[in-house]
């Protein structure tokens, strides 16, 4: 019964990868669900020793967060305590004897990052299908250099180009404003919309285009016709990773921004706590930072081999 | 009836003249679409590139404009070239390349061939994976620094060393190069199996049919079959993250700042010192252009076998 011996086997084996999987999954996740569980605990349980894995939770990191407070003295705390007129925040960070004064600056550097990473998205999808297009349709001298070109931009490291922009953005009034991040982040997502999105082209049967021109249609025409809707899911997937990067990326915000423009991934360091590290703010910081990324993920991820690989490979 | 058959002459002489429009119109449509990527990645690759190829052969600080950039020839070169802090630097950057591709290769590679065949819940497992990838390697070294912590931090916790007895691994050198590894696995070994789950699923089945007629072993199997399908992919996962833990920077920055001593001050981090806090822009322009050189040379390869890939 030699057979029957190797079905039990290969499902005992399906059973222990099974699990082996799930395993190494959850030890995966480790990180990310402690920062999550961080970011909901008072302050005496982030510093508890050993690590404590229930508490109840709280709010106050995301109040640290996002909130600027003063030390009220004890009267003005008891005349604190009188009034009516407090929201929650208001109310937890009382518990610590503290008044609310204002949003705290990570409000307005989350703000920076939504407006550069869509300003910049959105530029850099638009001239990305234009140019895929061209890339894809047309012939183009040394297409397979100025493609290699393209890809290279990508690959240098932020900190090479950074100098000399940096210098060139002061001499222009550039430096730590919106419009020089979007210019940068545009230019840095080019190259990765640009080849995504020639892929995807690549894909569209030329013959619809070609029996639209045909038809009288011209070719700006058959372009936005024709073309783009077929291209929409791609473009959709490309808008994707060029908000991910944006919103991720820290060297050249670090560099050439310092306070108008400067956006969330380098002030969640240093924008947080005067009084040593406060881990809950942070954790806090970072949570809010990366659901979006994580619901991203998913919403991606027949899409993330593709995105990863500059479109040169497909699931 | 004179006329109509003048217009319909007109009509047959416009003919050619409206398709040449239109074929030069696409020539247009060409340039029209192409020009404004190619000019933004112009002015904001080549000019900055070449400036700083000109600024690395001068003394000039950034901070001090009012002193023009005075011309040195080759000296930051020499300079940096023999001062042994700069071979440290990518002593260090070398030894994490290599230690961090090649864990991300082993572990990448082993989470592939444990989720290759499909079970319940391997979609969503494989997704799960994937999510450090795509976050903010600033923001996991942050709160990986949080989780090293030697008195509450739970990394020595899971480990099962006793309360406050674990080793200090951010504060302690060799274990500091270590931490930083640890968490550039964590984050890109999913990238390595994302593209060998990639190369596996393209196996023809009857390779390994074949294999099992003939009475090959398991282990015979992956070495003839397995790995030979999947190394063009492994090849560029491999290439990419060799050119991307050259560049690290953000994880660094988030998990150690360089620190302590010396000891995890990666080239990409020095670079920005030396330009960002010591302000020594033409030594740094200097230091800039070397990485350029070596990195320009690895993404050569890489784009070659990317195009390689797509065409194959």
């Amino acid at each position: 019964m030699p057979k029957v011996e190797n079905v039990t086997r290969a499902r005992a084996l399906t059973g222990v990868r099974v699990v082996v999987a799930t395993t190494l999954c959850i030890i995966f996740l480790i990180p990310v669900l402690w920062m999550a569980l961080t970011a909901f605990k008072p302050r005496e349980a982030i510093i508890s020793v050993p690590p404590r894995f229930f508490f109840t939770p709280s709010l106050e990191g995301f109040v640290g967060l996002l909130t600027q407070r003063s030390t009220l003295t004890r009267t003005q705390m008891e005349k604190y305590q009188q009034r009516t007129d407090l929201n929650w925040m208001d109310r937890i960070a009382l518990q610590r004897g503290l008044a609310i004064i204002g949003p705290s600056q990570y409000v307005s550097r989350l703000t920076n990052s939504v407006i550069i990473a869509f300003f910049s998205t959105a530029l850099a999808v638009t001239l990305g299908v234009l140019a895929a297009y061209a890339f894809s349709r047309f012939r183009v001298r040394g297409t397979a250099d100025w493609q290699f070109f393209i890809l290279s931009t990508r690959m240098l490291p932020p900190v090479v180009v950074t100098i000399p922009i940096f210098l060139m953005y002061r001499a222009v009034g550039l430096f730590d404003t919106h419009l020089g991040m979007i210019l940068l982040y545009t230019c840095f997502n080019l190259s990765l919309s640009v080849w995504l999105l020639k892929g995807f082209m690549d894909e569209i049967p030329r013959e619809y285009e070609e029996a639209a021109l045909v038809d009288g249609y011209s070719r700006w025409q058959a372009f936005t016709l024709i073309v783009l809707p077929q291209a929409i899911t791609g473009i959709a997937a490309t808008i994707v990773f060029c908000l991910i990067f944006a919103w991720n990326e820290y060297a050249f915000a670090l560099m050439l921004t310092s306070d108008t423009a400067r956006t969330a991934p380098p002030s969640i360091p240093t924008v947080i706590g005067t009084a040593g590290v406060e881990w809950s703010a942070i954790a806090a910081g970072s949570l809010l930072f990366l659901i979006p990324v994580v619901i991203v993920t998913f919403a991606l991820r027949n899409y993330l081999l593709r995105g990863i690989t500059f479109g040169a490979l497909r699931q | 009836m004179a006329q109509a058959q003048d217009q319909a002459q007109a009509a047959v002489r416009g003919a050619p003249l409206a398709r040449r429009r239109r074929a030069l119109s696409d020539e247009a449509l060409k340039r029209l679409f192409l020009w404004p990527t190619l000019t933004l990645l112009i002015v904001f690759n080549i000019f900055p590139l070449l400036y700083s190829l000109f600024l690395s052969f001068t003394e000039y600080s950034a901070i001090n404009s009012s002193q023009p950039p005075r011309w040195i020839g080759l000296q930051n070169y020499s300079d940096l070239l023999s001062d042994p802090r700069t071979w440290s630097y990518f002593r260090i950057t070398g030894f994490y390349v290599a230690a961090s591709v090649l864990l991300e290769t082993l572990v990448g590679f082993g989470l592939a061939l444990l989720l290759r065949r499909k079970f319940w819940g391997s979609g969503l497992i494989t997704t799960l994976i994937l999510v450090p990838m795509m976050l903010s390697p600033v923001v996991v070294g942050l709160f990986w620094k949080l989780i090293y912590n030697p008195t509450y931090g739970i990394f020595n916790y899971l480990l099962g060393f006793p309360v406050g007895r674990g080793p200090d691994w951010l504060g302690t050198p060799t274990l500091a190069f270590w931490s930083v590894v640890i968490v550039d696995v964590w984050m890109w070994a999913p990238y390595v199996m994302l593209l060998c789950l990639a190369g596996l699923s393209a196996i023809p089945d009857y390779l390994y049919e074949a294999a099992e007629i003939d009475r090959a072993g398991s282990f015979y199997t992956f070495l003839r079959i397995t790995l030979p399908m999947v190394a063009p992919l492994l090849l560029i996962a491999v290439l990419f993250r060799t050119i991307e833990a050259f560049k690290t920077f953000d994880l660094v920055m988030g998990l150690t700042g360089g620190g302590p001593g010396e000891s995890t001050n990666m080239v990409a981090v020095s670079l920005y010192r030396t330009a960002f806090s010591e302000w020594q822009t033409g030594r740094a322009s200097a230091l800039a252009y070397i990485v350029l050189v070596l990195i320009i040379g690895v993404s050569n390869i890489y784009v070659k076998y990317l195009n390689q890939i797509k065409a194959g």
